[in-house]
């Protein structure tokens, strides 16, 4: 490879991709906010990996089979799933300039966001009183770490998707709150990229 | 009320760490007094404390390392004094509790608070400069990194008044980090002061890989970007990619700790070898975080000051990511007694000696560039020599340390120390030094005393032999690691020429000090007004020293690799170029206000003090949530401004 191929990349001049000069501050941004997903999702995989090492070691308590409830998984996975397509539609009518649209669907992504927070609570307490809490076994620590952990993220989500309902209340759709909602997005949407491997590896495969 | 916090915390009974922070807080003291008599108070806040340009902050990272490097260091002449007393019926004189602490301090401090912020901060001033450009992508953020940084820094020490350090070691392995094994605050205080400057670092690695692969000068595409750029980005991609699994598994140690959970513990399923797994997927990752923007400075200096371009610009670059690849598949070397099998350590072992190659391109690439130019021997390049000769050594004993069977013997021996020391300061602080000699002309606009600097290079160097060859031949008779007492009187002598070589990196240290106060009394007579001290080769040089806050008023165009050297090649236009409107980052003091919230919840998560730990968390989120309301952080220079601003710096005078 020489030189010349690399400049030969038709590309080179758009900005922020070569030699067209610093992005725009839009693209600098997702940009930037997509690398954070990456490190979170690296945050994940050591909890990922934590699980797959102790989900055996019952310690003589629970398996997976005995305190997980699919039919509750179901009825959760589908409140997140949806809630990821409400704010994918959220996020269109937002680019569109449709106030009142966004925050119809931004009213729908925090219910069922909220939705799968209450059933995936009361799992944990009806856990802790049957005697499967976290400090039972390893295996129960790690469950409890790994899926409390992809909680804890779906209750900042909630929490700053209506710190941007408020900000578009009182602001409107201005090119910064614009930026900020295609950052809660894409967080949002991680969000389910990583419950996809919470309920195969966890829920899934510990059932069995 | 104050959960475990009590007079009991203070440690009365060992006078030490009690006279040190009484010395250090009156130092403290008579500076922030002298800072108020003099009113500088507004200055500092509004030039530093809330500054959110990357040269300031990067300068504020330097300042921090260099202060933590006086504190580790003082750690490391307490142990190898310790080990030359106490030998056969001396005691020494310190106790095995409070050695313990130092040994795990030495290490967390050098590592977290003077390798990391010393890199960190040199990418911080240099990278936004070579790459043409006026800040990084996420200035406030920047500002955000460096002050959690700094709350780390400030939470360790005040372990030492405080309660107690951790008496781990600074890997803190379990079961002895459990609540079992080591129930008062050290290990608290370890895993939580690190929790909040890994958030910081993480940060700091993301603003910088946006920064370098978002925004550049215009025609600076990849294989334009200087070498420090390159080894810059590496850096900061294993920081994105390693930190996040060090604070997964610090989280799991403390889920083990304050919830009771079973991770790590002997009991209940626990698993301990899992967190040295984990931690070392991190750490191996982590020493390469710290040695490529070293290879990056090193790179750099070689070029400039043998006047010719870098040897081989294109294999630097594959090798650089090459490593940063290759560093992900090497980190059960740290543990081949581990007891894995026979195919998984062989693995390993030749993975490790795999990533030797890629270094070993970069060594002929250095020697290759020397060989043949007209090579100028500044302080830079006398680190960057006695970088080349040290790191080579300690990489050798690196490879010998890879062989499994070999390893089996000298496992957690002084050999291994020495060889880590031998890259770690060969190489790191090498680097780090060579980089503070080399832009300190750009930073402050005036360049440091060659005499005391070359002083302190040959201490450091001569001191660094001193001090960890002895250990490479105690560790193959036998002698293992931290050991507050030594039994065998035959180790007597070798521990005696390594406590000299602790000695002589202390006049190293000093030689720095002075060479500092020497160059700052002589400032006017080293004045850099060109801004191109060395003749450099990268965008830094076409700006002045220190550089304006928008680094250049237009953006350079990037032609070629070393676009600097060209541009003078080709001769500088005279022509004053058509100013425009620009826009700055605002001032902003949320990093410092985050950080101050930050060290109360440290301070109250680590003597369970609840309500202090949720008022303080919830304050952050305050913080957050207020900024992130605020809309006006810009402000515009507008392009006449813009103009008489240049003029002035250019000394052409006013306009008409």
């Amino acid at each position: 490879m020489t030189i010349a191929t690399v400049d030969a990349v038709p590309t080179e001049l758009v900005p922020g991709r070569g030699g067209g000069g610093p992005a725009p501050t839009r693209t600098v941004v997702a940009y930037g906010f997509w690398i954070f997903i990456l490190s979170d999702i690296t945050m994940f995989s050591g909890l990922f990996a934590a699980y797959a090492v102790l989900s055996s070691r019952t310690a003589g308590g629970p398996t997976g089979n005995e305190v997980f409830n699919l039919r509750h998984v179901f009825i959760e996975t589908a409140c997140l799933l949806v809630s990821s397509y409400t704010c994918g539609l959220g996020a269109l009518s937002a680019e569109r300039r449709q106030r009142d649209r966004f925050l119809v669907f931004a009213a729908c992504t925090f219910v069922l966001g909220a939705a799968f927070l209450f059933i995936e609570i009361s799992e944990f307490a009806g856990m802790v009183r049957a005697d499967a809490g976290p400090g039972r076994s390893a295996f129960l620590s790690a469950f409890f770490a790994l899926v409390g952990m992809h909680g804890a993220h779906v209750t900042s989500g909630l929490v700053w998707l209506a710190y941007m309902v408020a900000q578009v209340v009182v602001k409107g759709l201005r090119p910064h709150v614009l930026r900020r909602l295609l950052c809660f997005s894409l967080f949002w949407h991680a969000l389910d990229i990583i419950w996809i491997g919470v309920i195969t590896l966890v829920y899934l495969m510990g059932a069995r | 009320m104050l959960g475990k916090l009590s007079w009991a915390a203070i440690p009365f009974y060992q006078p030490l760490p009690l006279y040190a922070m009484g010395v250090v807080g009156i130092v403290i003291l008579a500076v922030l007094g002298r800072v108020t008599v003099k009113g500088g108070w507004p200055y500092l806040w509004r030039e530093w404390l809330t500054s959110v340009d990357h040269k300031r902050i990067g300068v504020m990272y330097l300042i921090l390392a260099l202060i933590m490097l006086l504190r580790g260091f003082s750690d490391a002449i307490m142990m190898r004094s310790q080990q030359a007393i106490a030998i056969g019926g001396a005691q020494g004189y310190l106790p095995p509790d409070h050695y313990d602490q130092i040994f795990s301090s030495h290490g967390t401090i050098m590592i977290f608070f003077v390798a990391m912020p010393f890199v960190i901060g040199l990418m911080n001033f240099v990278v936004p400069l070579q790459l043409g450009v006026r800040d990084v992508a996420f200035p406030v953020l920047n500002s955000v990194s460096f002050w959690l940084t700094a709350s780390g820094a400030l939470l360790i020490n005040l372990s030492l008044v405080i309660g107690s350090f951790a008496r781990t070691g600074w890997m803190g392995y379990p079961p002895l980090s459990e609540l079992a094994y080591s129930p008062d605050v050290g290990v608290d205080y370890y895993l939580w002061l690190l929790q909040i400057s890994g958030v910081g670092t993480l940060f700091a690695g993301i603003n910088m890989v946006t920064t370098i692969l978002k925004l550049r000068a215009p025609g600076m595409i990849y294989f334009r970007m200087p070498v420090f750029c390159w080894s810059a980005l590496t850096s900061s991609i294993l920081i994105v990619v390693a930190f996040p699994i060090l604070t997964a598994t610090f989280a799991m140690l403390l889920l083990d700790r304050y919830v009771g959970m079973h991770f790590f513990t002997n009991d209940a399923g626990g698993n301990m070898m899992m967190y040295v797994n984990l931690f070392w997927a991190w750490g191996h990752p982590e020493v390469y975080i710290l040695i490529l923007p070293a290879f990056g400075v090193f790179s750099e200096v070689i070029a400039t000051f043998s006047g010719k371009a870098l040897f081989s610009y294109r294999s630097m670059v594959f090798a650089l990511l090459a490593i940063c690849i290759l560093s992900f598949m090497v980190w059960l070397h740290h543990f081949f007694t581990m007891g894995a099998s026979a195919d998984v350590n062989a693995f390993f072992g030749i993975m490790s000696m795999i990533i030797g190659v890629p270094t070993g391109v970069k060594v002929f690439n250095w020697l290759f560039t020397l060989f043949g130019g007209r090579v100028v021997f500044r302080t830079p390049v006398l680190f960057s020599i006695g970088f080349m000769v040290t790191f080579v050594i300690g990489g050798m004993t690196g490879v010998l340390l890879a062989v499994p069977p070999v390893d089996f013997v000298l496992h957690n021996s002084v050999f291994l120390v020495a060889h880590f020391h031998n890259v770690i300061i060969g190489g790191v602080i090498f680097g780090a030094l060579a980089g503070y000699n080399y832009w300190f002309p750009k930073a402050f606009g005036f360049t440091l005393d060659e005499r005391w600097g070359k002083a302190s290079f040959w201490c450091w160097l001569i001191g660094f032999y001193l001090a960890f060859m002895p250990l490479y031949v105690l560790g193959l008779m036998g002698m293992t690691r931290r050991l507050q007492h030594i039994a065998d009187p035959s180790w007597r002598p070798l521990l005696l020429v390594a406590e000299a070589g602790a000695v002589v990196i202390f006049l190293g240290i000093l030689c720095q000090i002075a060479q500092l106060y020497v160059s700052i009394r002589t400032r006017e007579s080293r004045r850099d007004l060109t801004g191109d001290p060395w003749n450099g080769r990268t965008l830094e040089w076409a700006t002045s020293s220190p550089p304006p806050p928008y680094n250049f008023a237009v953006l350079p165009r990037v032609e070629t690799i070393d676009a600097f050297w060209e541009m003078k090649r080709r001769g500088l236009t005279a022509a004053e170029p058509a100013y425009e409107t620009i826009e700055m980052p605002r001032n902003s003091p949320i990093g410092i206000v985050i950080a101050f919230f930050a060290v109360l919840s440290g301070f109250a998560l680590i003597w369970h003090i609840w309500w202090l730990a949720i008022l303080a968390l919830l304050a952050i989120a305050v913080t957050v949530m207020v900024f992130g309301w605020s809309e006006n952080r810009e402000r515009e220079i507008p392009a006449n401004e813009m103009a008489r601003m240049e003029r002035v710096r250019l000394g052409l005078g006013r306009p008409a």
